[in-house]
């Protein structure tokens, strides 16, 4: 028997947050050991994760290292887990920027260290979770147990108006999942009406056929629950709270692997679990992207404050994203898929950055800043890189992810590609400003005169996020060559879905899945 | 064999516990201490000895006494819910100065009924079993006599249901005028014979029966009792009737409807939605409003008891087995909340507030991580067993066609998680100068919490082995 790697993921993060419990002493004392536990587990939990790219194949669109146990067998609830393409990055992802969360607190985070630690580690369990799960009853305990971990991150060591703010992502979040649930059930018991035993196994409700009208329904219900956790325009009010409320490590986390689970969950279950639901309604998605595209921007544009730009700029991306997949070809849907990975670094990296300077000035008001190239010149450099990164600057991560999904986007109704074009502008407008207002200039505020550069710990964290943010930029196809087989694999099934009743919202280019190779760019 | 008294045995040892509480207090010096619970113990222990004995021979006593397994089961239950409330009772009998026979005769006697209570297989067994659980909780309601609330608690909550009780009775009698039995079974078989053309009368003796349920269950709006009462009793009386006049109650009244009035189920089934769905609305929409704690978790309770009013109308094979399985988790899980609450009150001031429990956390952080996990299954966050338990609610009411209470059902337990958080804010993130001062906790009622809180983990992670039972034991009988 293989060793039960993804199992693994999700209990090592567990094992050590009971760890952590079993730690006892005074907090001041104790914080220390605390925290180096947390890290080395979380470094542990990204090493398997790498351990895990590396015996893929990235040539089989299947799904691999699967495990499969009975769970509670009177309804067909399977332990069902296993890894293709479009989740191993994602794990890599999760597992990557757990360890940076953690050691972006390090200092920050001085009350209550022992529940912090053990809090990540609940949820990168949970995370990983979501992304392993190929048993829609397993999916949904991972979807909402990671909640909680989430609520308390925001809720304790959160800003002012913390307690809002978690309280608000939680029941946004929530109210827009139980009638995913509903829908998980519906299927289930079709399957039972259909073969006489219940089943939550993906593959096999894949395979299911489902009414047309019963497959709008439950489409709307997934759909829902993923939008708000894109989240998509007009599903986007909890986000800026959550993040703007949330300590650096609950941001990083949330903007750069949990809205991810959104986008993941129409690529991995709303679309091809209801095929012909889905390319009826993936026009009025994309229509509801662009919007987010633009209007996302333009808030962000406007924004005083640094996070809230940040959490706005995470509309506008995650726009690209839901875009890429309603178009539903391979360019859009890979692309989508890289743009995610690229926005979980590129965010990431954003939101550390505010939280370096946050924890320097206390405060995150751009209009409090200014002239920081003079004072702290690493930092500032550091803050160019990701932001470049995160405007799409070819050489770098973003471009990639952006570009394939407007070609796809193009290929499937070039209106839309336009508009959505734009945003990249825009982006560059508000983010090169935001840079520009913060570094550039005279040091206007007196405070600001002496602040400390980059701290080794510091280096530890955006060292990092460089690095994967040129190599994401350089070697694409390091990174595409897993994701494509798997992306092939779901939309010929989807296509499959399609092709029998609606025809004509699908242009037949799309239908041949065509070779695609990026070349690296300079 | 009717002869036979193997079905009782169960709630025999516990009235045998009960009684010998009683002497054991007659016999007690003042002031003296005696390990009265060890009783209450010992009788429970030996109620599931018997239970597990009786598991699958569907034993009959007296042709009244059913002991099946769907009655075992809720025994079963029943059995944890004693145990779990005596071992939280404790603190609440030293601080108050009760008389701890009469408490812990009280409360095994109430158990004992409700246990005959779900095997009964006779309406009027069922009203005596109704009856002498109803004054037992009643006294216990009042049992601080020297509380203004507590006495005002009992004696709403006794008029209200000796009220409810008549309607019952009232029930009752017409439902015999109408069949000439009390027995289930032969109620069934008659009613099956007229249920093509049911008369006004059979309308009538079935209102008035729901009406009766509906009361003991605390369906709306026949709840109006439920938050005074809990919130007058003490919380540790509280934990007790919240869970075990519930699971007793639910536990008549699915053996009921579901085979007595089964082939009425098309002139019943629209009632029951429409209470289900009231009940799990109001439940949760006033839980909302609440500023004291135990006034919330009345109302959360109430919401709870429209999730089983779910199940029980869906009464498929799923919706049986869920009664089973939530009054199961209902009953661990709301025991560990009211038993927090027990622990938190003090002699001067009861603590009952929502702004009482700023700050917990780091006062007693044990006691807050208890409460949390009782809060967040009760709001059925997974992988806590209040999860599974509505989850086995909703599939049951998706399969029976009933998606409209399942969505209801769905968006009030999102409803309800606004307030368990109000209080988990209040613990972990309300900083508060003043810190209420909070007692010691007890070593057996933090045993008794600990276990709980195990226990939900493991039917939230494990559940197979329960639900397996559950499916069994409704498979026997229906």
């Amino acid at each position: 028997m293989h060793f039960p790697i993804l199992t693994s993921l999700v209990a090592l993060p567990v094992a050590g947050a009971t760890l952590l419990l079993l730690v006892r002493g005074d907090e001041e004392r104790t914080a220390p050991l605390v925290r180096n536990i947390a890290l080395i587990v979380s470094l542990l939990v990204f090493a398997e994760t790498l351990l895990l790219w590396s015996q893929f194949h990235a040539a089989s669109g299947d799904f691999q290292f699967v495990e499969r146990h009975a769970w509670i067998p009177a309804f067909g609830i399977e332990y069902y887990v296993g890894v293709d393409g479009i989740s191993l990055l994602l794990l890599v992802l999760t597992g990557f920027l757990t360890p940076l969360a953690l050691l972006s607190s390090w200092e920050s985070v001085h009350t209550q260290t022992r529940a912090f630690c053990v809090f990540i580690l609940l949820l990168e369990s949970a995370m990983m979770g979501v992304f392993i799960s190929l048993d829609l009853f397993l999916f949904y305990i991972f979807w909402d147990a990671m909640l909680v971990p989430m609520y308390f991150l925001i809720g304790i060591w959160g800003y002012e108006r913390r307690v809002y703010a978690a309280i608000k992502f939680i029941l946004y979040t929530m109210a827009g999942s139980v009638l995913m649930l509903l829908a998980i059930l519906g299927l289930a018991y079709m399957h039972y009406t259909a073969t006489g035993a219940y089943s939550f196994d993906l593959l096999k409700l894949y395979e299911m056929p489902i009414e047309l009208h019963t497959q709008f329904w439950f489409f709307l219900a997934f759909a829902l629950a993923f939008a708000i956790k894109v989240p998509l325009f007009p599903f986007h009010t909890w986000l800026p709270d959550a993040h703007v409320e949330a300590p650096t490590a609950g941001s990083v986390i949330l903007a750069g692997v949990m809205l991810k689970m959104g986008t993941y969950g129409l690529v991995r279950f709303a679309f091809p679990l209801f095929p012909e639901a889905a390319s009826y309604f993936a026009p009025a998605l994309a229509v509801l992207a662009v919007i987010g595209i633009i209007y996302g921007a333009l808030v962000a544009m406007v924004q005083p404050d640094m996070k809230k730009l940040v959490a706005y700029s995470s509309v506008s991306h995650l726009g690209f994203v839901v875009l890429g997949i309603a178009a539903m070809n391979t360019q859009g849907v890979s692309g989508a898929v890289y743009q995610m990975l690229s926005h979980g670094i590129s965010t990431g990296g954003l939101f550390l950055i505010v939280g370096m300077l946050s924890d320097r000035r206390h405060t995150r008001l751009i209009s409090e800043y200014g002239g920081l190239k003079k004072v702290m010149p690493h930092l500032v450099a550091a803050f160019l890189i990701v932001t470049l990164a995160s405007i799409g600057l070819p050489g770098l991560n973003g471009f990639v992810g952006e570009f394939l999904i407007l070609l796809g986007a193009f290929r499937w109704e070039p209106r839309l590609a336009a508009v959505a074009a734009t945003g990249l502008v825009l982006s560059a407008t508000y983010m090169l400003w935001l840079f520009q207002r913060v570094n550039y200039g005279p040091v206007t505020n007196e405070k600001n005169a002496n602040l400390p550069d980059l701290r080794p710990r510091e280096w530890l964290v955006i060292v990092p996020i460089i690095a994967v943010a040129i190599l994401m930029g350089v070697l694409p196809n390091l990174f595409l060559r897993p994701i494509e087989p798997s992306v092939e694999r779901m939309l010929n099934h989807f296509h499959r879905g399609t092709s029998s009743r609606i025809q004509a919202s699908v242009k037949p280019s799309a239908l041949s899945p065509q070779p695609f190779v990026v070349e690296p760019t300079p | 064999m009717s002869g036979s008294l193997n079905a009782i045995v169960p709630m025999a040892c516990v009235t045998a516990a009960g009684i010998a509480a009683m002497v054991a207090e007659a016999f007690r010096d003042p002031g003296e201490r005696m390990p009265i619970a060890g009783l209450g113990f010992v009788g429970l222990l030996g109620a599931a000895f018997g239970t597990f004995l009786l598991w699958g021979h569907n034993a009959t006593s007296f042709g009244v006494v059913s002991a099946d397994n769907f009655g075992l089961f809720v025994t079963g239950t029943l059995i944890v819910v004693g145990l779990l409330s005596l071992g939280i009772s404790g603190p609440t009998i030293e601080r108050e100065r009760l008389p701890g026979g009469e408490y812990y005769a009280l409360m095994l006697f109430a158990t004992a009924a409700m246990m005959l209570m779900a095997t009964a297989t006779d309406l009027l067994v069922i009203f005596l079993a109704l009856e002498v659980m109803s004054l037992a909780v009643y006294v216990l309601t009042g049992i601080r006599r020297d509380s203004p609330a507590s006495s005002e608690a009992a004696f709403k909550y006794f008029l209200l249901g000796a009220f409810a009780s008549a309607f019952f009775l009232y029930g009752i009698a017409f439902t015999y005028g109408l069949t000439g039995s009390t027995r289930l079974d032969r109620i069934g078989t008659v009613i099956a014979s007229q249920a093509a053309a049911p008369t006004p009368m059979l309308y009538l003796a079935l209102g008035l029966i729901i009406v009766g349920f509906g009361f003991k269950v605390a369906a709306v709006p026949f709840h109006m009792w439920t938050p005074d009462a809990y919130e007058g009793a003490p919380p540790a009386v509280t934990a007790f009737m919240s869970t075990g006049v519930k699971a007793a109650a639910f536990a008549a009244f699915v053996r009921v409807f579901l085979s007595a009035f089964e082939p009425l189920r098309g002139n019943w089934s629209e009632v029951i939605w429409v209470l289900a769905a009231a009940t799990m609305i109001v439940g949760t929409v006033v839980g909302v409003t609440q500023s004291n704690v135990k006034r919330m978790l009345a109302y959360s309770s109430i919401g709870h008891g429209g999730y089983l009013l779910v199940a029980l109308v869906s009464g498929n094979d799923f919706g049986k087995g869920a009664v089973l399985f939530y009054l199961l988790t209902y009953a661990i899980t709301n025991i560990g909340a009211f038993g927090v609450i027990a622990l938190l009150e003090t002699a001067d001031r009861p603590n009952d507030q929502v702004g009482d429990y700023a700050g917990l956390w780091n006062e007693r952080p044990g006691l807050a991580a208890l409460m949390t996990i009782f809060l967040l299954s009760l709001g059925g966050f997974p992988p806590m067993a209040g999860f599974i338990a509505k989850w086995y609610v909703f599939s049951a009411a998706v399969k029976a066609g009933y998606t409209g209470l399942a969505i209801i059902g769905v968006l009030t337990s999102v409803v309800s998680v606004f307030f368990y958080l109000r209080i988990v804010v209040m613990m972990y993130m309300t900083p508060t100068d003043t810190p209420v001062q909070f007692p010691k906790v007890p070593l057996m009622a933090g045993a008794a919490l600990v276990v709980s809180a195990i226990l939900i983990f493991y039917l939230g992670i494990l559940p197979t082995r329960v639900l397996d039972l559950a499916a069994a034991s409704i498979a026997s009988i229906f």
